[in-house]
């Protein structure tokens, strides 16, 4: 297999807050191959925005990437290295801020952030500011980014795009305005798109014809994606391959088809289980007990161990190692000790929310043995 | 229905009997206040228009539609919340617009509304206890027992009574729902709206919430209208469900025969545009072109015509299947203006390659392209658009009909003119 688009290694990004450290993301890895849709799915505050920031290098105070590595082809986004007193510090190779603003961001890689608004400015239209954005970007004149911006305008989708130039964006729908992000997101024909939730605001039917343009945009220019969202049927619908979060970390990467036949870990078991299905009558839903932990005092050993179903004493001391567990090409890779030789099988089943009697989503995990 | 006249707070309805019934039911908003729209009133946005249904005790009516479609003005409507404009609401066979101030008190405290958004909706200064209590002060109930009662329903929703003493951003997002649904139950009703109740928590929170609901309605023998945008939480909670569109109902059928056997094709393009949560399932097909139109100026006859795949051929064109299916995306096409204007012959290769329209039809298409070429797509978009949309027995009259079910035996109801030779009555 060819070098990837973009590989993350052990990525690290912190929140020095006033209750302490916030540790958002917390050691995460995948690659992007070229003309690849991975998916990045968990709940909300899993840590997928911050990840995704992290790789643009836009996380903002009091947040800080940390550790790790992010690679883009031949360029160093992310990179660290040990001092002379073994303290971590930036590695040389790591490019400057003004490297990023001009080489990567938006050229090679563009971000869609989850709130449209986010993006464009309320007080100038909307086709300016697509027009400013190309023009900044590709070296043309006003007159042909103008053409440009019209054309891309078209091809995302937007009815009339002539007339529609000169509305601001309150005249546009929410499903409109993702359109223009897109249009703006393909302007300079970046290798890699990163997409925050794109469609979660919207209406089925607006997120269908979304969906619809993002997969003929992407057979057409072959742009790859980081697509991130919640929800299980955009997974299932648009990525190739796909990351599960949980707590700052990847518990689960799986080829996308594996990922549901062939589930390894526990958190991705439960919350399929657990999810109603449009094509199906579900008599009852199986839900995760409890709550996600907060990031701060993640709880120790395996994260999810107060709401596993599977767990057992030895998932409260061990962290599992994150590893492939098939041996296949390509891998298919889990965080649970299940899959490791540290004793599970001798282990005592633990008393978690998952298996007590109080079903009440409780913040407190009651994690005593249950011997 | 029956419409006996029962006594207050002893009227019993059974099982399986209408408790809850809609007619006509209509609220328009007027925008603006104030003396300027006083002397030039501003158009009026018709939210909801002549909807009409029944509830039977006991069981989940899940009210579907995309967002601005009417569904929370609709809820509102149906509790008095909002002033209906026209139409009649019947709660256990009473016109609740012809109810005295206490007899609409006492309905007030049997019907009840959960709200979309579980923060907003609790008072951030109040404990959860007093918030539960709230509604039985407010009608007068359980004196001298509220606490308890409270601490009861707090357990009844899944939460630990000892967090009666806790104030709402304590909780998270799915436990602030279960204080609002433990509120809801305080003065015991027979009948909840539920509006978006789980749209805002994450999936594995969605289930505990909606399992605890369905306990709830089978322990309390409870009725809910469940309002939801999401048409998975819809297939999974309700008995029966209605769809709705820009302000009007356009289906209801028992749950499985809508899904397994939409009627409408606007509902058929909602069910198809739902991303499957199976990577083996078949690809969605045909989503739906276009916006929902304005509230303001609703299209006439059905209101899905402007972005309905199937609208009926006009009766003085004949034409066949295929003629017509390209004749209706060139129309939409030019409508929406996203293809350029190039040659006629070019136009003619993108839209009418394999069936191009005879007679009067062609004439109509010859004209507008013509007008396209001159660059004036409004001629060509106004000629299209009354010669064959508004010529069609879609724009014309407003579809009502029954059809026969295939799953279960309850009524079908489909506001499609495809329906015509089953006339409702
Ligand atoms: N107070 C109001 N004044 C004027 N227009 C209103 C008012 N309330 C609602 N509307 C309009 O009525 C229509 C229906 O709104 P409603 O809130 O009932 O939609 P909904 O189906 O609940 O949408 P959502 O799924 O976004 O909650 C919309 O066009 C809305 O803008
Ligand atoms: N500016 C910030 N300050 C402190 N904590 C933050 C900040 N932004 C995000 N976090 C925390 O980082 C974690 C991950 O958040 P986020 O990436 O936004 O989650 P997701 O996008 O998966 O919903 C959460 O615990 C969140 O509270
Ligand atoms: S390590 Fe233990 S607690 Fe964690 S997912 Fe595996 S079985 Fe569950
Ligand atoms: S009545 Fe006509 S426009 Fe409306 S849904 Fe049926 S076919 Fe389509
Ligand atoms: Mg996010
Ligand atoms: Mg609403």
């Amino acid at each position: 297999m060819s070098e990837p688009l973009l590989t993350v290694e052990n990525l690290q990004t912190q929140f020095f807050t006033e209750e302490g450290v916030v540790r958002a993301v917390d050691g995460i890895s995948f690659e992007v191959n070229e003309g690849e849709i991975v998916g990045l799915v968990g709940e909300s505050g899993a840590g997928k925005s911050v990840a995704t920031s992290s790789i643009m290098r836009l996380v903002e105070n009091p947040g800080e990437v940390v550790g790790g590595t992010v690679r883009y082809r031949d360029e160093v986004l992310v990179g660290f290295e040990e001092g002379p007193d073994g303290e971590r510090r930036r590695s040389p190779e790591m490019l400057s801020e003004a490297e990023m603003r001009t080489r990567i961001r938006g050229r090679e890689i563009a971000i869609i952030f989850q709130d449209p608004m986010e993006s464009l400015n309320p007080v100038f239209k909307v086709g300016d500011q697509l027009r400013e954005f190309i023009e900044i970007n590709r070296e043309v004149s006003k007159a042909e980014a103008r053409e440009i911006a019209v054309d891309m305008l078209r091809e995302v989708g937007i009815p009339e795009p002539e007339e529609r130039y000169d509305d601001y964006p309150h005249q546009f729908s929410g499903g409109m305005r993702q359109r223009v992000l897109i249009a703006m997101a393909l302007a300079c024909e970046p290798n890699l798109i990163i997409a925050d939730e794109p469609t979660t605001a919207l209406d089925v039917t607006v997120e269908g014809q979304i969906l619809d343009l993002v997969r003929d945009l992407q057979a057409k220019y072959g742009t790859s994606f980081i697509w991130v969202t919640h929800d299980m049927g955009v997974v299932a619908e648009i990525c190739d391959r796909v990351n599960v979060m949980y707590l700052g970390e990847i518990v689960e990467q799986a080829e996308v088809d594996d990922l549901f036949y062939d589930t390894k870990h526990p958190y991705t078991e439960a919350l399929l289980r657990s999810i109603p299905r449009p094509d199906q009558t579900v008599e009852e839903l199986n839900p995760i007990e409890g709550v996600m932990p907060e990031a701060i005092n993640p709880p120790p050993g395996c994260r999810f161990h107060t709401r596993c179903p599977d767990a057992r004493e030895v998932c409260r001391r061990a962290h599992p190692a994150y590893q492939d567990v098939t041996g296949d090409e390509p891998p298919h890779r889990v965080s649970c000790v299940k899959y490791e030789d540290v004793g599970y099988e001798d282990s005592d089943p633990l008393e978690t929310a998952a298996t007590g009697a109080f079903g009440g989503g409780l913040v407190e995990a009651r994690g005593e043995s249950d011997e | 229905m029956s419409r006996a006249v029962a006594r207050h707070d002893e009227e019993q309805v059974d099982y399986g009997e209408t408790i809850l019934s809609v007619e006509g039911l209509t609220k328009h908003f007027s925008q603006g206040s104030g003396l300027l729209s006083s002397i030039f009133p501003k158009p009026k946005v018709k939210a909801v228009d002549d909807v009409s249904f029944d509830i039977k005790k006991g069981e989940t009516l899940g009210l579907v539609g995309e967002s601005g479609c009417g569904k929370s003005t609709l809820a509102r409507t149906v509790l008095r919340l909002l002033e209906p404009t026209d139409g009649a609401v019947y709660f256990k066979g009473e016109n609740l617009a012809e109810l005295s101030g206490e007899a609409v008190r006492n309905h007030r405290k049997d019907m009840q509304m959960i709200f979309q958004d579980p923060q907003s909706s609790l008072d951030p200064r109040m404990k959860v206890g007093p918030i539960v209590e709230e509604p039985m002060k407010a009608h007068g109930l359980y004196e001298g027992e509220r606490e308890e009662r409270a601490r009861e329903l707090l357990e009844k929703v899944g939460l630990d009574p000892h967090h009666y003493n806790r104030y709402p951003h304590q909780f998270s997002g799915g436990q602030r729902q279960r204080v609002n649904l433990a509120r809801a139950l305080a003065v015991n009703p027979d009948f909840i709206v539920c509006d978006e109740p789980t749209s805002a928590l994450d999936a594995s929170i969605q289930a505990q919430v909606l399992n605890t609901m369905r306990d709830l309605q089978r322990e309390f023998g409870l009725t809910y209208l469940f309002i939801s945008h999401d048409l998975s939480v819809i297939r999974h909670i309700s008995d029966r469900v209605a769809v709705m569109y820009l302000g009007q109902l356009v289906e209801l059928a028992e749950t499985d025969e809508l899904f397994e056997n939409p009627q409408h094709p606007y509902t058929d393009a909602l069910l198809q545009s739902i991303p499957v949560p199976d990577p083996r399932a078949e690809g969605r097909r045909g989503v739906l072109e276009g916006d929902v139109p304005s509230p303001i100026d609703p299209p006439s006859g059905c209101r899905f015509r402007t972005r309905c795949p199937k609208l009926i051929v006009p009766a003085e064109y004949d034409l066949t299947d295929a003629e017509w299916a390209n004749v209706r995306r060139f129309v939409r096409a030019v409508d929406r203006r996203t293809f350029e204007a190039s040659t006629g012959r070019a136009i003619r290769a993108e839209f009418f390659a394999d069936a191009e329209p005879r007679g009067d039809a062609a004439a109509v298409v010859d004209e507008s392209i013509e007008a396209i070429l001159e660059d004036d797509w409004d001629r060509a978009a106004a000629l299209l658009t009354e010669s064959f949309a508004e010529n069609s027995v879609c724009a014309e009259e407003k579809p009502a009909y029954h059809v026969e079910p295939e799953y279960g035996r309850g009524e079908h109801f489909a506001a499609c003119h495809l329906h015509r030779t089953k006339r409702a009555d």
